[in-house]
């Protein structure tokens, strides 16, 4: 029997509105010393809102923030720096072209005006060395992996003092491997006194790292639960309402001829530096490939080369047996190839221009949406029409600017045009983020059933349960090579998680099946 | 020859004074992420206004702060449009100079005796002359930087001051934070908006003030076009100086420079005319732009700050 | 309580038309104290202003004199603009269109019969404005060099290149007591129909309306569309950005080539000092403040060349000094830009 313990956070009734929608709804949360909390809901049931507001972000339109007992009001991030609050966000919140010390002071009060760096740069090695998060103080930001930016963030907010640590979504950009450390970490962290809340939309996560869960769905929280006393069968069912399919119905898949081949790519990134170092790949007609690994390892530039925005120095594209090297997009959109790019508002929709002119932008070259020298503005709509019917896409008009659309209906959107006008190849990025688990769903049966109609798909996802369950084969990429390539049946996760941190294929199998083999002795 | 380069070096930090103080004051503003293209328009209107004071109160002092206000207002109006009305900064700031220049046109024409009908130009008011240093004055080359204005001595002071300022205290990085990644800045507690107001406000300080030495020291007196597009030098010598302080000298430099051949060069009488001479500025911008352009382009650790001209707002979903 | 600002979900239509009618009425508010603190009567010297740009109709075909250039200046600018490709060198495409259509009116008329000298000034003139933009144009696709600096200081080296001209090379030595180059024959003369409003002013409202049917009907206008709005997005669906930005750069620039052609042609007859006031300039106002449409754009072009007739008749009817028209046109901007943000957002008031 546990002694009864304070709770050293507590939001009660927390609601926060804004326009069309209620983000949260009065939600309560406790938070006590030395726990791990995860916050598990869809995209848009509010985690991220909550957490906003906890963090001095968003100002709630009600409700009321305890922390140790005492009511407080949090109205800036300074605020809730000084209550001891760190948030870590999914994008991290540095300054590139800084150091990682002087990232680690910004903005805090208690430095001299003019500071000293040096005695900075040794307390930032003492506390590195304490939670074993192994970081250059004089390194620049942009000289750093993924994982260390992420560890200076943590290494930030223990430097400022925070008691409550609030992680969002931390796993996304690492490998398992790296997930594992993590994990470690935050152990440490809670055993000496410091709490930690995380967001994620991972039930294998929430199993894993923490003490506690909340389950939010559409704002409201329905569930507070005891980690040790659920599964994830449970926990999605909450998070979801119903019960939702591990498993897609895929038909096995009947590869034909290849559609789309890499001969010994190679390219390099904005820096100069090599992205591809030669990449042997194929897709075949009715087939869909899948590209693990962490973002940042070529992936980009892969999808890039491949769409005829990146530069290719040496080696061979082709397209349905063609010749396609370093060819402009036209001519690669013309060759059938459609592309659902990485960064859906940046490069995948006009944000201010209408729906019905996002949807003909692949096919206002042609009749009947071209002719005789002007665009038809009733063929126009009428498609857009058609296309927001079947691909079930939510919005007032087919006039309304897509920017006012949700991630979900924009990914819609984006998905409609390129598939309406796929010609064979089929390039998607990441084309699940940041949906909810309708959408998702949504995506990866089109994906399947654009296979099934005979186009080769290539799909990059960071999602390892998706391309487990949507690909026929994995292809595990690490600093721009393809580390090897397995059948997505039955795959060994282990196997691609030492892959996707550099492990050659064969070493990896040696690795793996090796030393289990040593233990069955 | 070596009284030539002299005289030549004397010129050219004369000329190059208010060009420094612009560019350092736009680059504190664009350093915040603010995108200020008034220059011209506050230029003229701190030059106006600087010698309309002088001229009726006889004080260099109070002249000079009056440009340093006027500077500020305008500024003030600008980064209002900018931050808080979230405005497109490029029209903005073009839309200050057109007002400022219409209205530094006005004012001279209005304020100056009743006797000529009201206009500043081809007046005399007090101006700031060369105070030699005694001793320094009579080295050989470097003495040219010892016979100068005061304003021009201060300016000796305020770029080392400048560069300290932005990259060793704390406040010199809260303002480079706010201008490369106002999200993080913003989430580290510092208060972005009110950041890009101040040193937006304080750049356009300098920048009167860049004006108040054309018309009190440089070629004293107020005509129309006095700033003959110095406004918009300014701009590229930001960008030459690659946004630091310290290198602003270096391209006040080249252009004072280039003014001062460009005088020397009428004075002896060649067979350039005048007007095709006084292209020279204008192409070496251009030319100066594209260099640092190409040169910029291969070096990724340098460039603008990454926020500059556009516009942040917190609960932006 | 607190205000603060609240995205809308969609644009509002209602503040689109509203912005500048309310932007222009509080510039005439702001520019009326000024006046008030200089001791005018604004009253009065709105309604003079009035009279003096569209009281009579000789003063309105002064007004259209102004406003033909402003029309061709102001397309050529909202093209650009829409690209966001900020051309601020359309007075020296003018000017550069001016000193070509005066090359072409006083060396070439040996050459040509004279039925085809007028076209071909007007078309050279056009030109010269479109190479005079396709510098900076090449330098930003090719090289990445910023647009704002180098059209402005072409502008710069423009006027000089004309000045050097008229004073120099092409000096008329008659001179007429006044600097410029020899008067053009006749048959390159743009005629004008009453007054010295002129034939530009048929070509501007023709292009404007050309333009407007290109901009939102055509598969070119969509293209430029989508660059302006999200140049990535169009690169990845397969429009070639670099290409298009050339070509509506050249076109920018011709039309202001083509005004300053007229301008020469039609209102001076030489190539002189005072080829342009400052059109160039006061095109930016023009395109902004019609909101980049080419129709708006006509119709704000009188507007803003009302301002300056009417500035320069109360300038020498009531003693204000001439640059009066300037300072209200500066004006006009700042209410504009403040005002566009509640297209998008909307006031909210907060509770504590």
């Amino acid at each position: 029997m546990e002694p009864e313990k304070k709770p050293i956070l507590e939001m009660r009734g927390i609601t926060k509105r804004f326009p069309g929608v209620v983000a949260n709804d009065h939600v309560d949360l406790e938070l006590f010393p030395g726990e791990v909390l995860a916050l598990l809901g869809e995209n848009g049931a509010g985690k991220s809102s909550l957490m906003n507001v906890l963090a001095g972000l968003y100002r709630p339109d009600e409700g009321e923030i305890f922390i140790r007992g005492e009511k407080v009001h949090i109205e800036s991030p300074r605020d809730a720096m000084n209550l001891g609050i760190g948030m870590i966000h999914q994008n991290f919140m540095l300054v590139d072209t800084m150091t990682v010390a002087e990232n680690i002071i910004l903005g805090l009060k208690e430095t001299l005006p003019i500071p000293d760096m040096r005695r900075i740069a040794a307390r930032i090695r003492e506390i590195s060395q304490h939670y074993k998060l192994k970081v250059d103080p004089n390194a620049y930001i942009w000289q750093l992996s993924v994982g260390e930016q992420q560890r200076v963030e943590i290494l930030k907010q223990i430097y400022r003092g925070a008691e409550i640590l609030i992680l969002d979504e931390p796993t996304a950009v690492l490998t398992p491997q790296e997930s594992e450390e993590l994990n470690h970490i935050l152990k440490q962290m809670t055993s000496e006194g410091h709490s930690a809340i995380f967001i994620t939309h991972k039930m294998e996560e929430v199993i894993e790292f923490s003490d506690w869960v909340r389950v939010l769905k559409s704002g409201k929280l329905v569930t507070v639960k005891r980690t040790a006393d659920t599964d994830p069968q449970e926990l999605a069912r909450l998070m979801v309402g119903r019960e939702i399919l591990f498993r897609l119905d895929k038909a096995p898949a009947r590869p034909e001829e290849t559609v789309l081949e890499l001969r010994g790519v190679q390219a390099v990134d904005e820096k100069g530096l090599p992205a591809l170092k030669g990449i042997d790949l194929q897709v075949r007609k009715g087939e869909i490939v899948g590209i693990a690994g962490v973002a940042g390892n070529g992936q980009r530039e892969l999808t890039e080369v491949i769409t005829g925005l990146h530069r290719v120095t040496d080696g061979q594209i082709l397209i349905n047996g063609r010749e396609m090297t370093n060819r402009s997009p036209l001519s690669i959109i013309k060759s059938g190839v459609s592309h659902i790019p990485s960064d859906r508002i940046a490069m995948g929709v006009v944000g201010d221009m209408s729906v019905a002119h996002n949807l003909v932008m692949k096919g206002y070259r042609q009749p009947p949406i071209f002719r005789r020298g002007l665009l038809n503005r009733r063929r126009i709509v009428d498609f857009a029409g058609r296309m927001i019917e079947m691909f079930r896409i939510s919005t007032p008009t087919t006039a309304t600017h897509v920017k006012f659309l949700s991630g979900g209906n924009i990914q819609k959107t984006i998905l409609a045009r390129e598939i309406d006008s796929c010609g064979g190849v089929l390039v998607a990025a990441y084309p699940s983020r940041g949906l909810d688990v309708g959408a998702t769903e949504a995506v990866r049966k089109e994906m399947i059933r654009q296979r099934d109609n005979g186009n080769g798909v290539l799909l990059v996802s960071e999602d390892l349960e998706e391309l487990l369950t949507v690909t026929d084969t994995i292809a595990v990429m690490f600093e721009g090579r393809v580390m090897g390539v397995l059948p997505s049946e039955n795959a060994n996760v282990e196997l691609i998680g030492l892959m996707m941190a550099g492990v050659p294929k064969e070493k990896a199998e040696n690795e793996y099946y090796g030393s289990k083999h040593a233990t069955d002795i | 020859m070596i009284s030539l380069i002299t005289s030549i070096l004397a010129i050219t930090l004369k000329a190059g004074t208010s060009l420094v103080y612009a560019t350092i004051g736009e680059i504190y503003t664009e350093r915040s992420g603010i995108l200020n293209l008034g220059l011209e328009g506050m230029m003229l209107m701190g030059a106006v206004s600087s010698f309309a004071v002088a001229y009726h109160t006889g004080s260099l002092l109070l002249a000079v702060l009056t440009a340093m206000m006027v500077g500020m207002l305008l500024a003030a109006v600008h980064a209002f449009l900018s931050i808080t009305m979230r405005a497109n900064q490029v029209v903005s700031g073009l839309s200050i100079t057109l007002f400022g220049t219409g209205f530094a046109s006005f004012l001279g024409q209005r304020l100056g005796p009743e006797s000529n009908s009201f206009y500043l130009t081809g007046m005399n008011a007090v101006k700031f002359t060369a105070k030699r240093i005694p001793g320094l004055a009579d080295l050989p080359v470097a003495g040219s930087m010892f016979n100068q204005d005061i304003l021009t001595y201060i300016v000796f002071l305020l770029i080392p001051l400048a560069w300290i300022y932005m990259y060793k205290t704390k406040y010199g990085l809260n303002l480079r934070a706010v201008g490369e990644n106002p999200q993080t800045a913003d989430a580290m507690g510092i208060p972005v908006a009110k950041i890009r107001y101040l040193y937006t406000i304080v750049g356009g300080m300098l920048v009167g003030l860049g004006g108040a030495h054309l018309s009190l020291a440089y070629t004293p007196g107020w005509t129309e076009n006095i700033t003959g597009g110095r406004g918009w030098i300014v701009i590229a010598l930001v960008i030459f100086s690659m946004w630091n302080p310290s290198r602003a000298i270096l391209g006040a430099i080249l252009f004072g420079g280039i003014n001062a051949v460009q005088f020397r060069l009428q004075a002896s009488g060649t067979n350039i005319s005048a007007s095709y001479l006084n292209m020279a500025p204008y192409i070496a911008t251009i030319l100066v732009l594209v260099l640092v352009t190409v040169w910029e382009s291969h070096n990724r650790k340098v460039g603008p700050p990454a926020a500059l001209g556009t516009s942040y707002m917190r609960e932006d979903k | 309580m607190r205000l603060t600002f609240e995205k809308r979900k969609s644009v509002s239509k209602k503040a689109i038309l509203l912005v500048p009618v309310f932007s222009f009425i509080v510039s005439l508010l702001l520019t009326g104290i000024l006046l008030l603190i200089f001791g005018t009567n604004p009253l009065r010297t709105f309604a003079g202003m009035f009279r003096g740009a569209f009281g009579s109709w000789i003063n309105f075909t002064e007004t259209l004199v102004k406003a033909i250039p402003l029309m061709l200046t102001g397309l050529g600018v909202t093209i650009a603009f829409r690209l966001r490709f900020w051309n601020i060198g359309a007075e020296g495409q003018l000017t550069f269109g001016g000193v070509a259509a005066t090359w072409v009116a006083l060396f070439w008329s040996p050459f040509l019969p004279p039925w085809l000298l007028l076209p071909m000034v007007i078309l050279i003139g056009s030109i010269a404005g479109a190479l005079w933009a396709g510098i900076p144009a090449l330098l930003k696709t090719g090289l990445s060099v910023d647009e704002t600096l180098v059209t402005l200081m072409l502008n710069y080296v423009a006027i000089l290149f004309a000045e050097g001209l008229y004073y120099g090379a092409w000096r008329d030595p008659q001179g007429y007591g006044f600097p410029g180059t020899k008067l053009f024959p006749e048959a390159a003369w743009l005629p004008r129909f009453s007054g010295r409003a002129h034939a530009g002013l048929f070509i501007a409202i023709v292009l404007g309306l050309i333009l407007w049917i290109v901009l939102n009907r055509s598969k070119w206008g969509f293209e430029l569309n989508m660059i302006g709005k999200n140049q990535r997005a169009a690169r990845c669906l397969g429009v070639d950005v670099k290409k298009n930005i050339v070509l509506a750069l050249l076109l920018s620039g011709a039309l202001s080539g083509l005004a300053g052609a007229c301008e020469v042609t039609a209102i001076s007859h030489r190539l002189q000092q005072g080829l342009s006031i400052g059109y160039g300039y006061t095109a930016i106002i023009v395109a902004w403040l019609s909101q980049l449409n080419p129709i708006a754009a006509l119709f704000v072009a009188v507007l803003m060349a009302g301002l300056l007739v009417g500035g320069d008749q109360v300038q020498m009817m009531m003693g204000l000094p001439a640059a009066m028209g300037l300072v209200l046109q500066g004006m006009i901007l700042f209410p504009m830009l403040a005002g566009s943000l509640f297209t998008e957002y909307r006031i909210k008031r907060i509770s504590e």
